[in-house]
């Protein structure tokens, strides 16, 4: 297959237009807000931090729809769609754990702590590792995209129960900065003003950045597949 | 060895498909039970797996007695983990050995070709692994009991270890039947094992303690619930499952 020159169009398009973003956001970071009251400059790592928890969310739930969607229509565009959300949201959870860990050491005093919050998004960031393990051991294609599908959605609900079972223990010391707080947060901060319109500008950028970023996957899957098909073709020549 | 396992294998196959209905059970259900008795009988002829899963099981809590010195009060807490580490441990080596053997005598094959629920045949499976996996447990609650000094044999910790146990042998099975078609089976399976049975493990341990603590009942309850609802999710989703699983 190969694509129009009008979808490549679009998606260079929307490809500067996530770097324009990203640039803004950045600018936004460093000189739009102030440093935080009391935590100082190192709270404007929560932007990212955030931003990419958002990009690894959506790109790990396209797996599963891709995973569910693959095993009722077996059409391989979803697996193509699947690795692609594994790869990126691999990408933004390390980013996620990074900036975090950056911003507990001087806020906790420490790295890591097992916090629930933690916790889950270790054992996240090691399931899906394990995914990418599982489709680098098979070797038939078919049942490569078969049992991919199939462990994603495995881990995904496993996933979901760990996360589900480890907040019944109140005693996490992760701040929540969107919905109810809880009691004893460590470094949490009011959100207001530039603060918001910072975080939500860069929610917005990360966003648009993950679909930019598994579609430029999911296009370079399907050529290496064309790839493939070609040597194929040649070696039959042959 | 290999020719008198096969053969069983082959008598089984023929009494699940063929053989006139006993008593009240289903054919549903006979299958299931075949399945379970075949790989039984097997084990019984060669003991392959269960000497090596004791072994294992003897050699770990050695290592985990001399690496972590364990003093009576230290003892006391942490016996719940080395427990449930050991189990899941032993319990792979089990999984692995359990598809695999089946694929490398090519009896897989027969077994997918013959005329059953996919479904009865995970259950079968998935049941024998859970009876190596009891035993290994059995013999871990005896260990644990005579060298640390802990009584184990409580009847909501053989509880825990069951409902445990069911939950990890549930995954187990629907991903070591994946696993057994990779390259590097051996590693891959606590790969992808490990992260999946989590909730089981924190929950099993976090009640296990509770229940050796003799803390009351409602500190450790919710965690035998939970465990439970666990259960649950994985037996339907692996059911749901498997039938994609060897689809072919």
């Amino acid at each position: 297959m190969s694509y129009s020159v009008q979808r490549t169009n679009v998606l260079r398009a929307i490809t500067y237009g996530a770097l324009a973003l990203f640039v803004a956001a950045m600018i936004m970071n460093l000189f739009y807000v102030g440093p935080e009251r009391t935590q100082g400059e190192v709270q404007r790592v929560f932007y990212i931090h955030l931003g990419s928890f958002l990009g690894a969310f959506l790109a790990f739930g396209a797996t599963v729809v891709a995973g569910i969607a693959y095993l009722r229509t077996r059409n391989t565009k979803w697996d193509t769609l699947g690795v692609a959300g594994v790869e990126i949201g691999l990408g933004f959870s390390t980013i996620t754990i990074l900036t975090g860990m950056a911003w507990a050491r001087p806020i906790w005093n420490t790295w890591w702590t097992w916090d629930p919050r933690l916790t889950s998004i270790a054992i996240m960031w090691l399931a899906y590792a394990a995914y990418m393990m599982l489709r680098a051991g098979i070797e038939d294609p078919e049942r490569r995209r078969r049992f991919a599908a199939v462990y994603g959605i495995i881990a995904f609900a496993s996933l979901l129960y760990t996360v589900i079972i480890i907040r019944l223990r109140p005693d996490t010391i992760h701040p929540v900065v969107a919905g109810p707080t809880q009691a004893d947060p460590e470094g949490s901060f009011e959100v207001s003003g530039r603060i918001r319109d910072t975080l939500f500008f860069n929610l917005f950028t990360f966003a648009v950045i993950t679909v930019v970023l598994v579609w430029h996957r999911v296009r370079l899957q399907n050529l290496l597949d064309r790839t493939e098909r070609r040597k194929m073709e040649v070696l039959a020549e042959l | 060895m290999s020719a008198s396992a096969e053969h069983t294998q082959s008598e089984a196959q023929v009494q699940a498909a063929a053989s006139p209905r006993r008593r009240a059970m289903t054919p549903y259900l006979r299958t299931v039970g075949a399945i379970v008795w075949k790989d039984l009988r097997a084990e019984i002829r060669s003991r392959e797996l269960i000497n090596s899963m004791i072994l294992f099981t003897l050699m770990t809590v050695l290592v985990f007695s001399l690496a972590l010195e364990l003093d009576a009060d230290a003892r006391q807490n942490i016996v719940a983990g080395v427990l449930w580490v050991t189990i899941v441990f032993a319990g792979i080596l089990g999984l692995g050995r359990s598809l695999a053997s089946e694929k490398d005598r090519g009896s897989l094959d027969a077994l997918l070709l013959a005329p059953i629920a996919r479904s009865a045949l995970f259950f079968g499976k998935m049941i024998g692994n859970l009876l190596f996996v009891l035993v290994i447990a059995f013999v871990l609650l005896l260990l644990l009991t005579v060298l640390f000094n802990v009584t184990l044999f409580k009847p909501y910790l053989v509880l825990m270890v069951l409902l445990g146990s069911i939950g990890f042998t549930t995954v187990g099975t629907l991903l070591s039947s994946m696993t057994v078609h990779a390259r590097a089976r051996e590693t891959l399976l606590p790969i992808l094992l490990l992260p999946v049975v989590l909730p089981i493990l924190i929950s099993a341990v976090r009640a296990s303690t509770g229940i050796l603590d003799e803390m009351p009942s409602e500190d450790w309850m919710p965690w035998v619930q939970l465990l439970a609802i666990a259960d649950v999710i994985f037996l339907v989703a692996s059911y749901a499952l498997f039938d994609f699983v060897v689809e072919e």
